[in-house]
């Protein structure tokens, strides 16, 4: 077969677009989880923030209503986590698991009347260049806004912890509440606020699918990715740039696999499909076999309640 | 004393009223299980649809989403019989053994299992859609539109049901264009949109310009539309979701089948049946043709339509090669309904190996 430079141009572009959940929802939950709170609810705000955009932009008709009711749909129900884990210092592994379960079933409640509905065409910028320079032309134009802003959000989330004073907090937040509360800091406020955000970017990243990837809506359409952005933070130690890696890693497996398939490699498909999986793993794990550095970057008071007696 | 007489009289009044309002409305109560939910616009949203019919024919329904194929099924049917139902349309091939099992406890109860072949005792039936003879059609109509001579197909799970569908588009396409290549990637899902439509991109990056699925969302079609080539519905029609990329669909059609079936219960005459139905009986239905296929194409697709119905033309006529080159099926002869069912192996033109 004739490898042709646009054809590799178009299969990084479809990499890159498949990659955008992924890193929205894992940039999220590494921000949640640097200030020492692990919420297992990310499938369930992606699927809210789904179902939440697809209905807004059914209803109002405008897009914008929808990306950002689709945020503020993955902060409400944050929030509910957030008031159980933080107020009420209920388990976080439960509550979290609750979320998810609690999301799946109200999405698919709230869905019951958009399902047969055909999504709206999203716009995309800098269409016309696409096709002026080979290779990079598609790779860098003809996409939407949200997926210019997923491959921003990693170095923004890098740069916000590691220059930034209210990055240092919530880094001081997770790594030792106690001490921070004795510098003067309101723990309880830095977390609720960390969980609130991770809540909108998985909102986010749920709207990308039922708006701008298949806009469309069906029950349980997140298909477990959630739970793959979930896996990313952890198996990336806490860094941003390394969820990006592991983010084009694994959506630019699943894609070449699809391609290997039609153009006939004799590979048990069995294998090829699982192969993003181990993959991702595998590479992430040896790019962050630095031990000190691992600890640097874990929050030590990952999932652990924090009660301040006043 | 006379109290306690006007009281037994008032309370065996009520009860005689009770019972006659009992006996006057013994509607027929008709339970669905189904595998997924029913908002997955696909195979379980079709069933849904049928059931709807039957509603609509003035009969009790109630249904049961989501339910796996395990001992939980078993748990699920026992209840829906306990509770009154005379009749269980189960829907999904898995619940084949649970459905035999509960049938040979409550035998004045029916059972109705889709896609099943075990019929173990007489209360159970099986029913299933010959949706082959729909792929046929879109093999024509796939053979005849496409320019690059590369037809892309997503297929779900290596299955006798999936297999056939390959089996025959391919047949089908290769008759009026003998130069076409049908290349297949398995997503090893029914339905999930993200992953469906990568593999229908991958298969148009590598230059299909016809996508036909065997999976059940709407993303692939959508997908379609974005990159400007042809693609068919499946399940459902899927015209509204991308206008220009969707020649027809194949749609499930079970309401008609469903409502038989209950008003046969209803006036006493249900019995033991194995039914597998094409588009003969409108359980598959082709969705309107889309005009941007030529007339002529247009006529030949509505008489191969009627022909596929009059059972004058068969999915499935010989001589038909298996890939290796070995005769499958006969010259002058067709495929019959045991051939159907097991089949596992390629015909001749389709390429690469089925995932074991």
């Amino acid at each position: 077969m004739i490898i042709d430079i646009n054809f590799i141009g178009l299969i990084i572009a479809s990499i890159m677009a498949s990659a955008v959940p992924l890193i929205l929802a894992s940039c999220g939950e590494l921000i949640t989880e640097r200030s020492g709170v692990l919420n297992l609810g990310v499938e369930g705000m992606m699927i809210i923030g789904a179902i939440s955009g697809f209905a807004l932009m059914t209803v109002t008709g405008s897009l914008i209503i929808a990306i950002f009711g689709a945020m503020l749909a993955g902060v409400l129900i944050s929030t509910i986590f957030a008031f159980l884990t933080q107020t009420l210092i209920t388990n976080h592994v439960a509550t979290g698991l609750a979320l998810t379960i609690f999301g799946i079933g109200i999405s698919a409640m709230i869905g019951k009347n958009f399902v047969g509905i055909p999504g709206k065409e999203f716009p995309v910028l800098f269409e016309g260049l696409k096709d002026i320079i080979p290779l990079l032309g598609p790779i860098l134009f003809g996409h939407s806004i949200v997926f210019y802003f997923a491959f921003a959000l990693p170095f923004i989330t890098s740069y916000f912890l590691k220059k930034t004073k209210i990055g240092l907090i919530v880094r001081a937040v997770g790594d030792s509440p106690e001490s921070a509360s004795n510098q003067g800091i309101n723990v309880r406020l830095v977390r609720y606020a960390c969980i609130l955000y991770g809540g909108a970017m998985s909102g986010l990243a749920g709207a990308y699918l039922s708006m701008i990837y298949t806009p469309q809506w069906i029950e349980n359409m997140t298909g477990g990715r959630g739970w793959i952005a979930l896996a990313l933070v952890v198996f990336s130690t806490w860094n941003p740039i390394k969820i990006l890696i592991g983010a084009m890693i694994f959506g630019g497996l699943t894609i070449i696999q699809f391609h290997m398939q039609a153009i006939g490699v004799r590979i048990p498909v069995q294998f090829l499909t699982a192969l993003p999986y181990i993959v991702t793993i595998i590479v992430l794990v040896v790019i962050s076999r630095d031990s000190r550095k691992i600890r640097l970057s874990t929050p030590s008071s990952l999932g652990k309640s924090f009660h301040k007696d006043n | 004393m006379h109290k306690f007489l006007i009281r037994s009289f008032v309370s065996s009044l009520v009860l005689l009223f009770t019972l006659t309002v009992a006996a006057v409305a013994k509607d027929v109560k008709a339970a669905f299980v189904y595998i997924g939910p029913t908002g997955d616009h696909g195979w379980t949203y079709q069933h849904d649809v049928g059931r709807k019919a039957v509603e609509a024919a003035g009969f009790k329904t109630t249904y049961v989403e989501g339910v796996p194929e395990s001992a939980d099924a078993e748990r699920v049917l026992r209840q829906l019989a306990n509770s009154g139902h005379d009749v269980i349309f189960t829907t999904s091939f898995g619940y084949m053994n649970p459905t035999n099992k509960v049938a040979k406890e409550f035998p004045n109860v029916k059972f109705e299992h889709a896609t099943g072949y075990k019929r173990e005792h007489p209360n159970v039936s099986t029913y299933a859609a010959r949706f082959y003879e729909g792929r046929t059609i879109l093999g024509t109509i796939a053979g005849t539109m496409t320019k690059s001579n590369v037809i892309g197909y997503v297929a779900s799970f290596p299955i006798p049901e999936v297999i056939r569908g390959i089996n025959s588009f391919t047949l089908a396409a290769q008759k009026v264009n003998p130069n076409i290549k049908t290349k297949i990637v398995w997503a090893f899902t029914w339905y999930d949109p993200g992953k469906e439509a990568e593999a229908a991109k991958a298969l148009i990056d590598q230059g299909a310009d016809v996508i036909a699925q065997h999976t059940d969302s709407t993303a692939i079609v959508q997908m379609a539309e974005k990159a400007g080539v042809y693609a068919f519905g499946q399940a459902s029609d899927m015209d509204k979701f991308a206008p220009k990329a969707v020649l027809t669909s194949v749609e499930n059609n079970w309401g008609p089948y469903y409502v038989d079936r209950v008003k046969a219960v209803a006036n006493g005459t249900w019995s033991q049946k194995d039914t597998w139905h094409g588009i003969g009986d409108g359980m598959v239905v082709i969705s309107d043709l889309d005009s941007q296929m030529p007339a002529d194409l247009r006529s030949k697709v509505k008489k191969l339509q009627a022909d596929l119905a009059s059972g004058k033309v068969h999915s499935f006529t010989g001589p038909i090669y298996d890939q290796k080159g070995n005769l499958m099926v006969a010259e002058g002869k067709t495929a019959d309904d045991g051939m159907l069912a097991g089949m596992m192996t390629y015909v001749k033109g389709v390429e690469g190996d089925i995932p074991k």
